[in-house]
């Protein structure tokens, strides 16, 4: 298939590692940033080829994954409602909450649905006028311009039945805030491509002066991934600190600015809650007030939560790129993508979810 | 979640005042959103996210690329073989790679 084969070419491939390999003169620690990205690496065995001249430590780009128990609670609670319809990403549906998961309210008879499109979300309101339709706006800068956009068509066509419940994550706020921690070990950033198709690369430019660390704007596919890999090393290699951008084929400097004029419109940023790693200021996107009639967290009073996170999991460790998942003792064991604990087993692109898929267990057990 | 998948735009159309198009990709056609992807035109290829095209995909720059790999490959072709022992040519059909740790083929 155009624009994938051409990706996964293990001629290139060779040659790319084989570079990396010769170019690095000593260890360097990169950290990968979209769980789309460590899903690649792994089902690839691209960290093994690397391995010593460079370790992958996988970072917190999965928003499933961090969408904290609260929200996830107080989706249960509005998905439970009678006459709700509650829409959401397939991937959220089995994220464990402190008592239950989305699933499980449909069992039990909730009318929850799974959509491909937030378009499809508002499609379903324009059909059940008399029931409220909830949408789970949840993701990264990525998914912010097509749940905006849900939001401006539900507000011009004076769809009142439909609200979202919003728990937007932004990414360059995360890896600040990993450089800034004392135990950071990053020394180079492979940046989200997709993130940096909507948002360009300008809010990285800061970074990679105050930190003195290179960010590369990197794809998905193995190349993709090898060759921003690559680019990393040199500059680490010639000490260089500057934004590079490997995904030329999908990513400009400005992103795409009618995306961004829409998510700028409809959200504005907040301080948010990041699950495993904490509250990390201006890293959230809620509706702005001019939009709150569809905002599901003031419409729906779901009294206060109390959650309940489980004290076996290392998620949060995961996630800041601390640990890796083998070094959980309930990995494979009390957690499997069947029994995740927590929400980096349940995501599909959760990190320990990619080692289980592709039979990193093993290790652990032999 | 951030997955995206390039397709082939096919048709494009209006629907509830949103440009809308038909999406190829490689036999499986969906609808998608272009409200954001306006410029694009029937026959480019779109990279698509939850139902909205990010991205016209830009042709000049993946041939850019692929003409950098293709002289990377070249010159480690020239030296022989790669740093597995793996022979390097051009041409090599898919080889499985070993497992540099334990020296075996890969499952």
């Amino acid at each position: 298939m155009k624009y994938l084969d051409e990706y996964r070419d293990p001629a290139v491939a060779r040659a790319l590692i084989a570079e990396i390999h010769r170019t690095a003169t000593r260890p360097w620690v990169v950290m990968e940033i979209c769980g789309g990205q460590t899903h690649s690496i792994i089902r690839n065995g691209i960290d093994r080829l690397l391995e010593p001249h460079v370790e992958l430590v996988h970072g917190p780009g999965c928003p499933v994954c961090v969408t904290p128990l609260e929200m996830l609670d107080k989706a249960v609670a509005i998905a439970s409602r009678p006459g709700v319809i509650f829409t959401s990403f397939g991937d959220m549906l089995r994220v464990p909450g402190s008592e239950k998961d989305l699933f499980m309210v449909k069992s039990e008879g909730g009318d929850v649905r799974v959509v491909y499109s937030p378009l499809d979300a508002v499609k379903i309101a324009r059909e059940n006028p008399d029931r409220p339709v909830v949408f789970f706006a949840v993701g990264f800068e990525t998914t912010a311009p097509n749940n905006a956009m849900a939001v401006w068509q539900a507000q011009a066509a004076g769809l009142s039945n439909f609200s979202v419940l919003v728990s937007h994550v932004l990414v360059p706020p995360a890896m600040t805030a990993l450089l800034s921690s004392s135990r950071n070990r990053v020394q180079g950033y492979l940046a989200a491509g997709h993130v940096c198709t909507i948002m360009g690369w300008e809010e990285y430019e800061p970074i990679v002066r105050d930190f003195r660390v290179p960010i590369v704007v990197t794809g998905f596919e193995p190349i993709d991934i090898l060759e921003g890999v690559l680019m990393a090393v040199r500059q680490l290699e010639e000490g260089r600190f500057e934004v590079e951008n490997q995904y030329s084929r999908a990513v400009q400097r400005e992103g795409n600015r009618a995306a961004r004029a829409l998510v700028e419109e409809v959200f504005e940023i907040t301080d948010r809650k990041w699950r495993g790693i904490g509250a990390i200021p201006a890293s959230g996107l809620v509706l702005r007030p001019e939009y709150a009639a569809h905002d599901a967290n003031l419409l729906f009073d779901t009294g206060r939560i109390l959650v309940n996170e489980p004290a076996e999991c290392i998620a949060g460790l995961v996630l800041q790129g601390l640990k890796k998942p083998l070094e959980c003792p309930a990995f494979g064991k009390m957690c499997t993508p069947m029994t995740p604990l927590g929400a980096t087993m349940v995501s599909s692109e959760g990190a320990c979810a990619a080692y289980h898929a592709y039979h990193r267990y093993a290790d652990v057990r032999a | 979640m951030c997955l995206a998948i390039p397709g082939r735009l096919i048709e494009t159309y209006e629907e509830h005042g949103l440009l809308m198009g038909r999406v190829d990709y490689s036999g499986t056609v969906n609808e998608a959103c272009l409200a954001y992807t306006s410029d694009a035109r029937v026959g480019q290829y779109l990279l698509v996210h939850a139902g909205f095209a990010m991205n016209v995909l830009d042709e000049e720059e993946a041939a850019r690329s692929l003409e950098t790999w293709g002289e990377l490959v070249r010159l480690a072709a020239a030296e022989g073989t790669d740093i597995f022992g793996i022979p390097l040519d051009l041409d090599l059909p898919n080889p499985e790679l070993p497992d540099p740790e334990r020296g075996s083929s890969l499952p």
